[in-house]
């Protein structure tokens, strides 16, 4: 049976999912609670207050998942704008958000008498009966949070159209699939997961921030989870739970970090029923390609191609333009997100070789070690190849004679040989493989690598 | 052990590690002559400082910098002599 294209060029966010269908067997779901897509056609889960958001600039404002997604169902058509944010923004940039996207309205899900905005509308995963007018009037601006180097949120722009641009491409898209994924679904890799859920037809386990990862794993797969996405990091800690078992996904992706080698064939051998894709996409550069080969890295025939998305590489890093780039940044002199040609600057460092183009690092993140440049990415995908090896982290090291050095923190999966020997091991395969200025000066074992809220590695240098 | 052997055994370790030919230490030796680069002694101070937890080269107190095999030994017995105290 074809299925339906998802229309969100001309519609809502709730248009569009119900488009798809079959609303009575669609659900959203997280620890506490499941709501049928049905019961939003029937009622409402911000009481009857929709009408008061519209043409608002709303931040919504959510501790938990489940009303975030439901309050954003309702709100795209409705609300002029919506600001996303995560749960773990900081209070003190909460200010700088809301003068900078002039809101005017809070949604959320806890008292927010200290934000501001003219008017404050609870939102929960309890439907209330009614019959909510979802006429939608507005071209909904969805905006985005980065956190910058600084740590000062940027303020990316987009629409429902820059956000599902890459899913008219990729079908099928799973009709009556179960999605999940790490990611909270207010950042870009969790929000492409849920706009496919809701326009591809599908249902959606939302994660938790206070859970954990072996309970959520069990909970998805208890669901049927048959989608599932994460980021590398996110991967490396559910393959070491053992409830990695309880989930038998028919689609694993990985994206917001550089998928090495080693994760791609330790996820096929976990799942062996799963097609394994990585993909490259970034808040601001939207989604560019999705890999399903099973190697790391992207052909480089991927350049050439025509289509949505165009690629080029310049100064080594990826460049992307396509209609799925974010529309700006939001605020008075903010930088511009484009150069003159309409190309997105990713940072993300790219290297040629057997016509393979392969991630090398970010271009912010590069340590100096005397003069020579080293990304820690590079490292840690040949540290990873070790089978004992489940996750790495290479960080600078300040250094007197260079500068800097670079050291290893190792995560040994359960079984693994003698430290000793594991360390020699892992040391001759970085030199057999890297420059000897790349080579760890020192590996320390430790019991935990940390990953932070983004899903991905927490690196203090760069 | 001194840490005047330490150190020796250490640059010796290093050397290896980094497929270097040392030349036979002495005192008089000069460091830029020991066959060792610099990122070998990037390794050796970072290694010193896991083990006898100071570092020389990044203390306060203005360092004349070690010339020869014997003014780098030197440099960390001081050291380790100050921190003692």
């Amino acid at each position: 049976m074809p299925q339906p294209l998802p229309r969100t060029e001309q519609s809502s966010l709730w248009q569009s999912l119900s488009f798809a269908g079959r609303l009575s067997r669609r659900w959203l779901s997280d620890p506490d609670a499941r709501v049928s897509l049905a019961a939003l056609s029937r009622g409402s889960s911000l009481g009857r207050r929709l009408d008061e958001l519209r043409g608002r600039s709303v931040l919504l404002w959510a501790r938990d998942q489940l009303p975030a997604a439901l309050a954003l169902i309702e709100l795209d058509g409705i609300a002029r704008r919506i600001v996303l944010c995560p749960p773990d923004i900081s209070s003190s940039h909460l200010p700088g958000v809301i003068a900078t996207a002039g809101v005017d309205a809070v949604v959320g899900d806890r008292a927010a008498a200290e934000l501001g905005g003219d008017i404050f509308v609870p939102c929960g995963a309890s439907i209330t009966p009614g019959a909510p007018n979802r006429e939608a009037r507005e071209v909904t601006e969805w905006v985005l949070l980065t956190s910058g180097t600084t740590g000062v949120p940027k303020l990316v722009r987009h629409t429902l159209a820059t956000l599902s641009g890459a899913m008219a491409a990729a079908r099928p898209l799973g009709h009556g699939a179960v999605w999940s994924t790490f990611y909270d679904m207010r950042r870009y890799g969790g929000l492409q997961i849920f706009l496919r859920a809701m326009l591809g037809g599908g249902s959606m386990v939302l994660s938790s921030a206070l859970e954990p990862v072996g309970n959520f794993l069990a909970r998805a797969g208890g669901l049927g989870v048959s989608h599932i996405s994460g980021t590398p990091s996110h991967w490396r800690r559910a393959l070491m739970s053992a409830a990695a078992g309880r989930i038998a996904p028919r689609y694993v992706r990985l994206s917001g970090e550089i998928a090495d080698q080693a994760i791609l064939d330790h996820l096929r051998a976990a799942f062996p029923g799963a097609d394994v894709a990585h993909a490259f996409a970034s808040t601001e550069a939207g989604v560019a390609f999705d890999v399903g080969d099973g190697f790391a890295g992207f052909p480089a025939s991927y350049l050439g191609r025509r289509g949505d998305v165009e690629m080029r590489v310049a100064d080594g890093s990826l460049r992307i333009k396509s209609g799925r780039t974010a529309l700006g940044y939001l605020g008075d002199g903010a930088p511009p997100l484009c150069d003159a040609d309409g190309f997105v600057d990713t940072g993300d460092m790219v290297e040629l070789s057997d016509g393979r183009y392969h991630f090398v690092g970010r271009r912010g993140g590069v340590i100096n070690i005397g003069g020579q440049k080293v990304h820690p990415e590079e490292i840690e995908a040949v540290i990873n190849r070790h089978p004992d090896v489940q996750m790495s982290l290479v960080r600078a090291r300040k250094n007197p004679i260079t500068g800097a050095i670079v050291v290893a923190d190792v995560v040994v999966t359960s079984e693994h040989a003698p430290l000793d020997a594991l360390k020699g091991e892992i040391l001759d395969a970085c030199r057999g493989t890297l420059a000897r200025y790349k080579v760890p000066a020192a590996i320390r074992f430790v019991p935990a690598i940390e990953v932070a809220a983004s899903g991905k590695l927490a690196r203090i240098n760069g | 052990m001194s840490i005047g052997s330490d150190i020796a055994a250490l640059f010796a370790e290093v050397a290896q590690e980094q497929h270097k030919t040392m030349a036979p230490l002495s005192d008089e030796l000069g460091l830029l002559e020991t066959g060792l680069d610099s990122l070998c002694f990037a390794i050796i101070v970072a290694r010193l400082e896991d083990r006898l937890e100071v570092d020389p080269f990044s203390a306060e107190d203005e360092i004349d910098f070690p010339v020869t095999v014997g003014d780098f030994i030197r440099l960390y017995e001081h050291a380790a002599a100050s921190a003692a105290h």
